[in-house]
């Protein structure tokens, strides 16, 4: 592990009582969700990780309690360091902490978090889906979401399927 | 004729926290632009909110070309899923198999032939070279310069037809493969390359002539849609996007993967951080990638271009017939997979727009459990209501070209 990377992650280990493992030769930490935010609010301010890559979501059904793990990619461009937080988080009800205060792009990244996995953020200025349609139902990114497929229509299925399309009011 | 669905009702209830007071008093306008606009560069919707011809708010709708690539991709086995990723960014598709076979060599632990390293950093120099020229005519066109669109389609063609000569397919190549790249390149690919590497200088000198200083042009991006580097790196904002504001992040130097630590080459950058800034770094950019292609070419090494391990490589089609072994392990390879070992690894490239990230998650089986695009067009569209806040329309327009967003990079 790198040195500098190293003596942050011991940071994060103490103040927010991370555990950290390397794999693949990249650097994880496992935070709480509780030091989520206070977490991040240190990688940026005290070792300049300006960048937060991405956020992301890990479906671990049919476990329960940890169901998800929240995934945070940061990067930092002064050290040129790529740091990966993880969360884990109960299926029933999921609820994370917003980062929109830390870094403004999570606004997208947790829009698509509720969208795909329907894991709320809160205190989300603008928790609305994102990807998918505004009125459709489910969570398609859930390991409990089946890969459906939409059957063609043919001559000779044309009725059969067609009862099965949206009519009327929607 | 009646209409089959009854039409719901428009209401503001939805993004009464996304307008200001005004519009809901009926002062401001609200205007959709798009999906269906020749400017928002594919099925982007903008939401508008106008006071007269100046921008208040400017609210993106995507999700339009949503395929649900992450979750097909986790259905597959890790070979089959690789095809899924050319679909995502359809102007950067060597770039995307790029990305994908890094993440999963990173995590079988597979050597990579130092041939295969070159052709790869070859082809996705020349897929960034079509790629900012698509930009560059599509951009120049939103800006009403007509001819720079034709001139810049006309040189794409021949960068994609090198594409189609080394894998069979202009775009959707799938031609890079975990363990090295499908097959060695014919050999018309050096003439083919080298003719690029001849005449491409001189055509971005043409281009620069139709733009560089034409004050029309000047006029339309100088100054506009100016965004700091703080600003930039809160939003996410990678690739020329962000080198167009200061910063010279590029991760084919910062962190150097297949070999682009031997090639000599600039990482270009400007300061103003306006359109005209992002303009000037996408051409400067083609010239360092006609840098990369030549010297990668000139000492391009002999040898195999696909790692031996017949554990995770298929076997060439000529042994299949006379080996058992080799028969055996493609039936298994096309069948039943590789398995990968447990854990999650994120993989980034440097995309034509910026850090292009794959992060897979693998339970020890042969397919993904989770696989996650970082693509960067997402995070580079988000800062883009920052950008144009009390701007015109048509600046709007100028600045969604300089953004250089694909919507299927978005929507994934």
């Amino acid at each position: 592990m790198d040195k500098t990377l190293q003596s942050i992650v011991q940071t994060l280990e103490k103040d927010f009582g991370a555990e950290a493992n390397e794999i693949f030769g990249e650097v994880e930490a496992v935070v709480s969700l509780e030091n989520i935010v206070a977490a991040s609010q240190k990688l940026r301010d005290d070792f300049d990780f300006a960048l937060l890559s991405t956020i992301t979501a890990v479906d671990y059904f049919p476990e329960v309690s940890p169901r998800y793990h929240i995934v945070y990619v940061f990067n930092s461009l002064s050290k040129n360091l790529q740091l990966t937080l993880r969360v884990p988080v109960d299926g029933e009800k999921p609820i994370i902490p917003t980062l929109t205060g830390v870094y403004k792009n999570a606004n997208w990244r947790e829009r698509e978090l509720w969208d795909m996995f329907g894991i709320k953020a809160e205190g989300h200025p603008d928790l609305r889906r994102i990807l998918m349609p505004d009125d459709w139902d489910g969570h398609p990114l859930r390991k409990d979401y089946p890969l459906g497929y939409e059957e063609p229509q043919f001559t000779f299925n044309f009725e059969e399927i067609d009862l099965s399309k949206p009519k009327g009011e929607m | 004729m009646a209409t089959p669905y009854a039409l719901p009702e428009v209401t503001l209830d939805e993004i009464k926290h996304l307008v200001s007071q005004r519009a809901l008093d009926g002062e401001t306008v609200l205007l959709n632009m798009g999906p269906q606009h020749p400017s928002t560069h594919g099925v982007l919707r903008l939401l508008l909110e106008l006071d007269g011809e100046t921008i208040v708010n400017c609210i993106p709708d995507v999700g339009f070309l949503h395929t649900g690539i992450e979750k097909n991709m986790e259905s597959k086995t890790y070979l089959k899923a690789e095809v899924m990723s050319d679909r995502l960014d359809y102007l950067n598709t060597v770039g995307n198999n790029f990305a994908y076979c890094l993440a999963v060599e990173k995590m079988i632990d597979v050597d990579v032939p130092p041939r295969a390293q070159a052709i790869r950093v070859i082809l996705a120099e020349l897929q960034r070279v079509a790629s900012h020229l698509v930009w560059l005519g599509t951009s120049a066109l939103d800006v009403a310069a007509m001819s720079v669109f034709l001139y810049a389609f006309r040189e794409r063609e021949i960068i994609l037809d090198i594409l189609e000569l080394v894998s069979g397919q202009r775009m959707m190549t799938t031609y890079i493969r975990p363990g090295g790249v499908w097959r060695d390149v014919p050999v018309e690919f050096d003439d083919a390359v080298r003719n690029v590497l001849n005449t491409f200088p001189k055509r971005i000198d043409e281009y620069e002539d139709l733009l560089t200083k034409n004050p029309l042009f000047l006029d339309r991006t100088l100054g506009i849609g100016k965004m700091t580097a703080e600003e930039a790196l809160q939003w996410g904002v990678t690739g020329s996007t962000l080198r167009g504001s200061g910063p010279d992040w590029d991760l084919r130097k910062k962190r150097p993967y297949s070999g682009y630590e031997q090639y000599d080459f600039e990482v270009p950058t400007a300061t103003e951080g306006d359109v005209y800034a992002r303009y000037l770094v996408r051409i400067r950019e083609m010239r360092e990638s006609l840098k990369i292609i030549e010297q990668a070419l000139n000492k391009l090494p002999l040898g195999p271009v696909r790692s031996n391990d017949r554990k995770i490589v298929p076997p060439p089609r000529s042994e299949i017939g006379t080996s058992m072994e080799s028969l055996i392990h493609h039936f298994k390879l096309w069948t039943e997979g590789f398995d990968v070992p447990k854990g999650s690894v994120y993989a980034a490239v440097e995309s034509p727009r910026g850090e292009l990230g794959v992060f897979i998650e693998s339970d020890g089986g042969p397919k993904p459990y989770r696989v996650h695009w970082r693509t960067p067009s997402y995070n580079n569209l988000e800062a883009l209501p920052d950008m144009t806040k009390g701007l015109l329309i048509a600046d709007l327009v100028a600045i969604i070209g300089s953004v250089d967003i694909v919507l299927g990079d978005v929507d994934r």
